[in-house]
């Protein structure tokens, strides 16, 4: 029978106008990997800022070990051997890693040492690092190796690992888990964080279940099947997308030789993109964000311009024509950053379908808006992707990641565009939601558009796309019919390599 | 050593002295700015603390005191600043540039009746044996004590923000703030502090045109000195030993000039009184061509510690 070593009783947690935890209990076995399970909102960041003593519980306490446990703050988590790897937001890329990882440790050896270490404890576990690189110039996976060395350097015994594989390379992925079980037989506790079902069946040893703040239940995931949990998750059952087999027409999008010099430091330049859309086709583009993803979105959505010719809609060459100029001859774009860069935060909701909208349809002869259009348009978006709001005068900063989303890819879609290019489309989102949004895509394409999906999500791609191509360091892979790929050639893509020697390549 | 009817000796001399209270007040700003803050007040900073300490130094006839004072009403001015942008969360750069009309107006009022008076000035420090170098021992080793203090607290800067922990924590606020909060660390104690550094040696920078470049009190005499700091700390692509190059040059260029116009140089006035602006600009731009001097991920951007 093993120890435990973190007891949670009653623990509730309320945020006006939420209560983001309600009286959640469940204890962590040393030497476990626990997985904690459900959908966006449903509390577990709350509830593990409140083991990292980044928030205090309003009710309910906790023990480590035999010891009341109460942290104020994470360097006193820290100091009771807690440790984070965060989802995103925890490095700075400016710093290079050691100065980063010693950011987040109590007592830091100097600089010198700690770089010496940094190589060691990295070597020791597969994980090699060069403590004098810059983090802004890392991948995603080695990135995150950054986080985990931070944490293993302070001998932790539990690990915290927030959504740890939602921007890993399917390799970089196997080599994780390898260090997680490593861990986990050196003795260590691991609380992991995840929506990934298949993930969570193949690692985990028990897994704890909230559903809007509260635990509503839990179950040892290899007894379980991934649809049990899933239900558990959402409360209902909900359909998968459905897709129907469509015959594809006439090449509608066509891009040559597009290259593009990045203007940012820590961007990637885009050289000699080669792919074409037809008609009723869905083109998958997966890969590690970074790798010339929101660079490829610019030059399509109009933002970046190119010689003429490098883009072409039905043989029109568009690589000159602005973001507005291109909408009118019906091509959309729906980049990642939804704030800021989909949608203007501080504008209402009516006033950010305004901006994305055809002139003609709202603005009269003599220049001025026509605001019944629009609101009667901001309705249907809202009504008919089911954004949740109080009102359609609300500041679009004031929506949930989630439906900001659905509104934005709502206003693209609606609007009935030939060719639609979205990057990250269900990022954030959560399942059930996430659904709706791929089905709404599938539509559009069979309703003779071509689309462009952009996506670190392979499972997601693998769904909706017809044609499949990596983006990988600026370059593009061919594009692959999606039912003639292995799981291996996936592999081989997203690791730059093409697929030459099996040349079925559908263009 | 004469050339070209200039002094060289008096010129580097003349231009350490010229050069300090942009230097003073373009440090501060530069940890300022590392934290993730936008201070467009410096000016007003500085005018503050060129008339309190000149006040103060009036009144006890003793310059340091001038100097002390100045670095705490510029240091209380800048606390204004933080409690509104830290706290109350309101826009950076509105308010910097109301600090700065502020201070202006504040100098004014309170300086009115210290006009026309000479101050007490500060002793040069002859550095024993350094001093007795030819050339350079006038030059650069016989100077007064804030001088020696500004070129030491470049040099403190730099060393603390590239080879210590709070210098990392502080580059840490100023790059990332939501991450630096994940970590732990108090982004806007942190920031208040360097806010309040950073008024501190606009203050004592201000008090050096009042107690010993000019050394008197007129309204508004920082005459964009404040402007020229915050400029040089972008230019100088937020590295302290640029920041020194970068207000030497700018006070060289300005002394030089002045010597051009006083031997009667055949470029009209006007070019030559741009000139300081111009080549500081354009020098310092060439620098931050090469390589990467991208600017405090955080700058002016506001922080509220929810969730």
């Amino acid at each position: 029978m093993a120890e435990v070593l973190l007891q949670l009783d009653g623990i509730s947690k309320s945020f006006p106008g939420v209560k983001a935890n309600d009286e959640v209990s469940f204890q962590i076995n040393s030497g476990e990997i626990h997985a904690l399970l459900g959908e966006n909102g449903a509390g577990k960041s709350t509830l593990v800022k409140m083991i990292y003593g980044l928030m205090q519980p309003d009710s309910g306490s906790m023990k480590l070990g035999s010891e009341n446990f109460r942290p104020s703050e994470p360097s006193k988590a820290r100091q009771s051997g807690i440790a984070m790897v965060f989802q995103h937001f925890s490095l700075f890329d400016a710093l290079n890693v050691a100065e980063n990882i010693a950011l987040g440790m109590e007592n830091p050896p100097r600089l010198q040492d700690l770089s010496e270490k940094i190589e060691t404890v990295s070597k020791s576990y597969g994980l090699p690092l060069g403590p004098k690189r810059l983090v802004g110039q890392l991948s995603a996976g080695e990135r995150q190796r950054v986080e985990i060395i931070r944490c293993l350097l302070q001998n932790p015994k539990l690990l915290i690992m927030d959504e740890p594989t939602s921007v890993l390379t399917p390799n970089e992925v196997k080599t994780l888990f390898e260090t997680l079980l490593r861990l986990k037989g050196e003795g260590k506790s691991i609380l992991y964080i995840s929506h990934k079902l298949e993930e969570i069946r193949k690692i985990c040893d028990y897994a704890t279940i909230l559903r809007n703040g509260k635990k509503v239940g839990s179950c040892i995931p290899r007894d379980t099947s991934a649809k049990q949990i899933g239900e558990m998750m959402v409360g209902k059952s909900f359909s998968s997308p459905s897709r129907k087999t469509r015959a594809f027409g006439e090449e509608l999008l066509k891009v040559s030789n597009l290259s593009i010099r990045t203007k940012d430091f820590f961007g990637t330049s885009l050289s000699n993109i080669n792919f074409s859309v037809r008609v009723g086709e869905i083109l998958g583009i997966g890969g590690v964000a970074g790798n010339g993803q929101d660079e490829l979105l610019s030059a399509l959505s109009g933002e970046e311009k190119t010689s003429p010719s490098t883009i072409k809609i039905f043989n029109q060459p568009i690589g000159k024509l602005a973001p507005d100029e291109r909408r009118a001859i019906g091509m959309r774009a729906a980049p990642e950053e939804r704030l800021g860069h989909a949608a203007a935060p501080a504008m209402t909701l009516i006033e950010n379908t305004l901006i994305t909208s055809h002139s003609e349809d709202v603005i009269n002869q003599w220049g001025i808006i026509k605001f019944d259009n629009v609101k009667e348009k901001t309705k249907d978006i809202v009504s008919e992707f089911d954004v949740r709001t109080p009102t359609l005068d609300n500041a679009a900063a004031s929506l949930s990641g989630g439906n900001l989303q659905k509104f934005v890819i709502g206003r693209e879609i609606l609007q009935k565009p030939r060719v639609f290019v979205v990057n990250q489309p269900t990022w954030g989102v959560d399942a059930a939601a996430a659904a709706f949004i791929r089905q709404s895509i599938l539509n559009l394409a069979s309703n003779d558009s071509a689309v462009v999906v952009i996506s670190q999500d392979l499972d997601e791609l693998f769904e909706i796309c017809d044609t499949f191509s990596v983006l990988t360091n600026g370059r593009m892979s061919k594009s692959h019919d999606v039912r003639s790929l292995s799981s291996e050639d996936v592999g081989l893509l997203m690791g730059g390599s093409d697929l030459d020697r099996k040349s079925h390549d559908t263009a | 050593m004469v050339i070209f009817g200039i002094d060289l000796v008096l010129l580097i001399s003349a231009l350490m002295i010229s050069a300090t209270p942009v230097l003073l007040a373009a440090i501060g700003e530069a940890v300022v700015e590392k934290s993730g803050v936008l201070n467009l007040g410096v000016e007003g900073m500085m005018i503050t603390g060129a008339v309190i300490g000149f006040i103060f130094a009036v009144n006890t006839q003793t310059p340091i005191y001038g100097f002390i004072s100045a670095a705490i009403a510029g240091a209380l001015l800048s606390v204004l600043f933080a409690v509104l942008t830290q706290y109350i969360m309101s826009n950076q750069v509105a308010t910097g540039l109301g600090l700065t009309m502020v201070g202006l107006g504040l100098s004014a009022l309170i300086g009115k009746p210290y006009e026309g008076i000479k101050s007490p000035t500060l002793s040069k420090i002859e550095i024993p044996i350094l001093s007795d170098i030819p050339i350079l021992g006038p030059m650069i080793f016989s100077h007064d004590a804030i001088v020696y203090f500004s070129v030491i607290l470049v040099a403190t800067v730099a060393f603390v923000i590239s080879k210590t922990r709070i210098g990392l924590v502080l580059r840490a606020v100023g790059e990332n703030q939501e991450a630096a909060h994940a970590l732990g660390y108090k982004v806007v104690r942190i920031r208040f502090l360097a806010i309040m550094f950073g008024g501190a040696t606009a203050g004592i920078g201000g008090a050096y045109i009042s107690l010993a470049r000019v050394p008197q009190w007129t309204e508004g005499m920082t005459a964009g000195a404040g402007w020229i700091a915050l400029a040089l700390v972008v230019f100088a692509s937020w590295k302290p030993w640029r920041v020194l190059l970068g207000a030497y040059l700018f006070g060289g260029i300005t002394v030089l000039q002045l010597n051009l116009q006083a031997i009667g140089v055949a470029i009209p006035v006007e070019i030559l009184s741009m000139s300081p602006y111009l080549v500081t600009i354009v020098v310092l731009v060439g620098i931050s061509l090469f390589g990467h001097h991208t600017a405090p991920g955080s700058l002016a951007r506001p922080f509220h510690a929810s969730q």
